[in-house]
């Protein structure tokens, strides 16, 4: 039973991770990426790691995927089809699929994996010790400095989005009374 | 894989007697699928009826009254006339989304119900993360009205999704750190262990000041969620016609029409698990009778979709700005300082037991 499930996600992900690059309709091939990201959550759901297929299916599925959606909507139209990419562009890309595929494949076939029998589910509450501990095998280190990245990520899209205006609020003061003017409409408009 | 269908033991024990494993399995997950098919249709009926009977007697009309007793065969007549319509579609739409579209909204509803605990053995799915995997499921649901939106062609209907997109996206944060606040309380996202920890006293009774904030700031956001007025602008008709689903007619219609009275169900009775104690009766009157816990449950449900339905028909529809500042302004703030609040009566045990 389980076996089948497993072939079956199994080829779900494959199809749906060919058609995502091959369709040339911008929006179907973002759906077709979600198959394959929902796929992983199966996969996961089926090794009883709920945690990690549900935080699949919030990040990838529900934030990034809708976030691409989002921008295809924006530049996109029905009728526009993506170009085809020149001959020798598809035959080094499949190549380098090909090599990385090797690659791949060698690793898993010479290492040696042993079969778990009975898998514990693994509780959030394991998770968050786990995501806290400073002991040995802890990960307070890398939690601190991902959530550092985040913070750092959001000011600079904040500084993208954001930019000229803050660049006036600087001036402000030195700048002439038209310009204080116009900034203090600015910054109304923001209110 | 092991999935607790713990629907009734003893339908579960005679199947595994009757036939070999794989067998029994797999009828008993068809056996779920098709109980939880006919939940999904009867609460859309039932619930469409209950919002015009509603709106009727809010409005001093008296509302479907025609068909059957008092209307109550409408919404049935109402269903067998879209299942009997014309299926129409726009020349140049996308029609592998624009036919994908209705089942995704449908689906992430059907998923969601499966991990509602209806009563103590009616649960289909408790999944140790059960809130967690609510939140990530409602997540996907709007990914279905983005694709109605974007493949029917249509300025409307466009227009529709992307603030449905904005909408969605924005309130997923506050359901979801609203319901984070009283998980500092319960200390676990497993759906039956949540109602476990109520029989000391409902949640909302528990977590007293911070726990009715969060209430509140739940409501609103899952009012918000369903696209319900008065955050109705993703098909505010006044200005979009229908909104994202425009261009859909017939059943492809009832789909979406269907699957927002269940996500308003499902909101519903959400709240009805985290603060009211989902199937447990007030003061344990019923306790020796377990199967009773349905109808409380649905009667709990009951009384906040009224309230939901409450908001619908007294508040005007907000606009986009309005909306967001609501969202961004104040609820998150609100949210976040509820969450400090809630940390620290933990702490110091001030939590109301019985």
């Amino acid at each position: 039973m389980e076996q089948i499930i497993f072939y079956l996600l199994a080829l779900i992900m494959i199809v749906m991770a060919i058609a995502s690059v091959s369709s040339r309709k911008m929006l179907r091939s973002v759906v077709y990426l979600l198959f394959g990201l929902i796929g992983v959550a199966g996969v996961y759901f089926l090794i009883d790691y709920n945690f990690l297929a549900a935080v699949q299916l919030t990040v990838y599925a529900g934030g990034i995927v809708v976030l691409i959606i989002f921008s295809v909507l924006l530049v996109h139209h029905m009728e526009m089809e993506m170009e085809t990419a020149k001959k020798s562009k598809q035959i080094l890309t499949g190549l380098s699929c090909l090599i990385g595929l090797g690659v791949f494949l060698t690793i898993m076939y010479s290492h040696e994996f042993t079969v778990v029998e009975n898998t514990l589910t693994t509780t959030t509450a394991e998770i968050g010790m786990g995501l806290l501990s400073y002991d040995a095998g802890g990960f307070i280190l890398p939690f601190e400095v991902i959530s550092v990245l985040l913070l750092a990520s959001m000011i600079g899209a904040i500084v993208i989005a954001k930019g000229v205006k803050l660049e006036n609020e600087g001036k402000e003061t030195v700048g002439n009374p038209q310009t204080r003017i116009e900034n203090s409409q600015e910054t109304e408009d923001e209110n | 894989m092991n999935l607790s269908l713990s629907i009734t033991k003893n339908i579960h024990d005679w199947l595994f007697n009757m036939m070999p494993e794989t067998l029994a399995s797999l009828v008993e997950m068809t056996l779920i699928a098709l109980i939880y098919l006919t939940i999904f249709a009867v609460i859309g009926l039932f619930l469409v009826l209950l919002e015009r009977k509603v709106a009727a007697w809010f409005q001093l009309r008296i509302g479907p009254n025609r068909v059957g007793y008092h209307g109550i065969l409408q919404t049935m007549a109402d269903a067998l006339k879209l299942v009997s319509k014309e299926l129409t579609g726009t020349v140049n739409a996308d029609k592998f989304l624009y036919n994908l579209a209705p089942y995704f909204v449908i689906i992430t509803a059907l998923m969601a119900l499966a991990v509602l605990p209806f009563s103590l053995e009616f649960q289909a799915f408790d999944i140790n993360i059960g809130i967690f995997f609510l939140i990530a499921i409602s997540s996907i649901g709007v990914i279905g009205i983005l694709l109605a939106g974007w493949s029917s062609n249509n300025k409307f209907a466009l227009i529709g999704a992307m603030r449905s997109g904005v909408q969605t996206i924005s309130y997923e944060l506050s359901v979801g750190l609203s319901l984070l606040t009283m998980i500092l309380i319960t200390g676990t996202l497993q759906l039956s262990e949540i109602v476990e920890v109520q029989r000391n006293g409902w949640l909302i009774v528990q977590g007293h000041i911070p726990a009715v904030f969060a209430f509140m700031i739940y409501m609103i956001s899952g009012t918000a969620e369903t696209n319900r007025a008065p955050f109705d602008l993703v098909e505010a008709e006044s200005e979009l016609g229908a909104g994202f689903h425009t261009e859909y007619s017939g059943m492809k219609f009832a789909y979406f029409f269907l699957a927002e009275f269940v996500n308003m169900f499902i909101i519903a009775s959400i709240a009805t698990t985290i603060f009211f104690g989902a199937w447990l009766s007030p003061f344990g009157i019923t306790e020796s009778l377990p199967w009773l816990g349905v109808f409380w449950f649905l009667g709990k449900t009951l009384i906040l979709m009224f309230l939901m339905m409450w908001f619908r028909w007294t508040f005007p529809r907000l606009r986009i700005d309005q909306l967001l500042t609501l969202e961004w302004k104040y609820l998150l703030p609100l949210n976040l300082m509820n969450i400090v609040l809630m940390a620290l009566i933990v702490w110091l045990n001030l939590t109301i037991q019985f």
